[in-house]
């Protein structure tokens, strides 16, 4: 019983760390950008939260959806106006602006919040949990697990189903044919990472009511959401959900044998699986 | 009548090396022309730079009378000029219908042109809708690269060397396809290395050598010598 348990509480914990990398999986992919900041924008997009929530004293739940549209706006132009600067042959100039930008927001958010570790309350739902048999599990954890699988699914829907999709997949192949289509890559890249950051406010939601964060707490988060992806697969997303649950699972049976393990675990199964198979468990084909 | 398409002294660059040295060259309303040259004559290069994906200077280029030498590739698209570029470029993530649908991306799908019309003029393609574009052959894949582009509803069509690399069957099987894409009112631009072909669809034909125009006239009162001249060089003609 413990030990199913502890697997359960392992998958739920997987599908925050496959909210972290959806984003970062979803901009890879359409534009082979590596987002060193990705954690820092979770962690920005929790402090958004945390002033919503005790700003206009509504549910996180709330705040969330207040919060999506104005990180799209920020993804939009943060892409539009600096990332899209760093874009071409050379793979250093994106490293460098977004290792950069982590740095800015960092500092930034030590400078309005201070480094105090905060957490947002989620109320009652906080302590709420359901029990299916012999295993008991919490409601926010569930519903991270499934907002998970929805982003997944909804993203899944949005590439491979709709018009917008086809042409992050075209700009992807090729982005000087997919000019010549009427397709301008800039704003489709803007637009990818605008997504991204609706992503990373669901992302947001779920650590910052799990869990305490203060303004330094990105880089680990981009580790597990690198992780995630790597092991995954790079370029699928249902691989990035795997990816998150392999790393929340060997997290927790870590934590369950010496909780100083917990961490180690993850990073032991993510080498494992990186010497078994090196390009991740679902690589995409093409590439 | 001021024409559809016109250059005017079109100089084109790859960093310092010039490939383009002023190209003047006209289509018509509902015309079809044909530039041949050999491999390295501009040919590629010239497309190009009329489609945005090369920056000209704004005059150097002109539809219907308005400068669009500056514009990017998308706005050059939106005012009705569509490329089939050379090797077909097809998006290799996407399957047959999707690659179609690309070209109906920014331009509505049109009165003439639709997926169903594009069907009837490639029928085999229907049948391959759901395969990935790169697992058809390459006369296929061709097919799939004129129907992307005419999803677009475009005013003029500019096809590079759409028979390379194809059996002369299969460059027959499309080529049968250009009279209904004229019918549909769309000015051509073929390029092309088989003069043969050339001369038989198109009503008046450029030759290129070198980044210049080295010959331009009506299909029908050009002789063999003019164009292997203008083809290959004065120098090489007079060793014949
Ligand atoms: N991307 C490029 N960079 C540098 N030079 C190029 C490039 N593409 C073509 N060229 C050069 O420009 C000239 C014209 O090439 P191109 O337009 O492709 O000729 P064509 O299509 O007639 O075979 C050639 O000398 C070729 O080597
Ligand atoms: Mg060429």
């Amino acid at each position: 019983m413990g030990f199913i348990d502890t697997i359960v509480q392992g998958v739920l914990l997987g599908g925050l760390y496959a909210l972290f990398a959806a984003g970062l999986s979803l901009v890879f992919g359409i534009m082979r950008l590596v987002n060193l900041a990705h954690g820092d924008l979770i962690v920005l997009a929790a402090f958004l939260l945390l002033v919503l929530v005790t700003g206009l004293g509504v549910h996180p739940f709330l705040a969330a959806v207040v919060a999506a549209p104005l990180m799209f706006g920020a993804g939009w132009s943060l892409q539009y106006v600096l990332l899209n600067r760093t874009l071409g042959k050379d793979v250093l100039p994106p490293l460098l602006v977004t290792f950069g930008l982590s740095i800015v927001i960092q500092n930034s958010l030590l400078e309005g919040f201070s480094a105090d570790s905060r957490r947002i309350s989620a109320g009652v739902l906080e302590t709420a949990s359901i029990g299916f048999g012999p295993v008991t599990v919490g409601f926010m954890p569930l519903m991270g697990f499934l907002s998970a699988v929805a982003v997944i699914v909804g993203l899944n829907l949005l590439i491979y189903r709709s018009a917008i999709g086809r042409a992050f997949r075209a700009t992807s192949d090729d982005t000087v044919t997919a000019g010549l289509m009427g397709i301008r890559p800039q704003r489709i890249f803007a637009m990818a990472t605008g997504i991204a950051m609706v992503v990373v406010t669901i992302a947001a939601l779920y650590l910052g009511t799990r869990a305490n964060f203060d303004p330094t707490a990105g880089p680990a988060r981009l580790i597990y959401a690198f992780e995630a992806v790597i092991i995954g697969g790079l370029g699928s997303l249902w691989g990035t959900l795997a990816g998150g649950v392999i790393l929340g699972v060997a997290q927790s049976l870590g934590a369950a044998v010496n909780p100083e393990w917990q961490i180690l675990a993850g990073h032991l199964a993510f080498l494992a699986v990186l010497l078994i198979k090196p390009r991740g468990l679902f690589p995409r084909a093409v590439d | 009548m001021t024409a559809l398409l016109e250059t005017r002294g079109l100089k084109a660059f790859y960093g310092d090396f010039q490939a383009l040295f002023g190209v003047d060259i006209s289509v018509a309303e509902g015309e079809t022309i044909a530039i041949i040259g050999a491999n390295g004559a501009g040919k590629t290069t010239l497309m190009r730079a009329i489609s945005g994906v090369l920056a000209s200077d704004p005059d150097a280029i002109l539809c219907r009378g308005e400068p669009i030498g500056a514009l990017a590739a998308p706005d050059v698209l939106a005012s009705g000029i569509a490329m089939v570029p050379e090797g077909r470029r097809l998006f290799p993530s996407l399957t047959v219908e999707e690659n179609l649908l690309i070209g109906a991306y920014s331009r509505k799908v049109g009165p003439t042109w639709t997926l169903e019309s594009v069907y009837e003029l490639f029928p085999v393609l229907r049948e391959r809708r759901s395969n990935p574009a790169t697992a058809l052959s390459g006369g296929q894949q061709q097919m799939v690269a004129i129907g992307r582009a005419l999803l677009s509803n475009p005013d003029l069509l500019l096809c590079d060397e759409i028979s390379l690399g194809l059996a002369p069957v299969v460059v027959r099987d499309i080529y049968a396809a250009f009279p209904r894409i004229r019918a549909s009112g769309a000015s051509i631009v073929i390029v092309e290395q088989d003069i043969g072909q050339a001369l038989k669809v198109a009503s008046r034909v450029y030759c290129m050598m070198e980044g210049r125009i080295t010959l331009c006239g009506r299909s029908s009162e050009l002789n063999r010598d003019q164009i292997h001249a203008a083809y290959f060089g004065a120098e090489r003609h007079g060793l014949h």
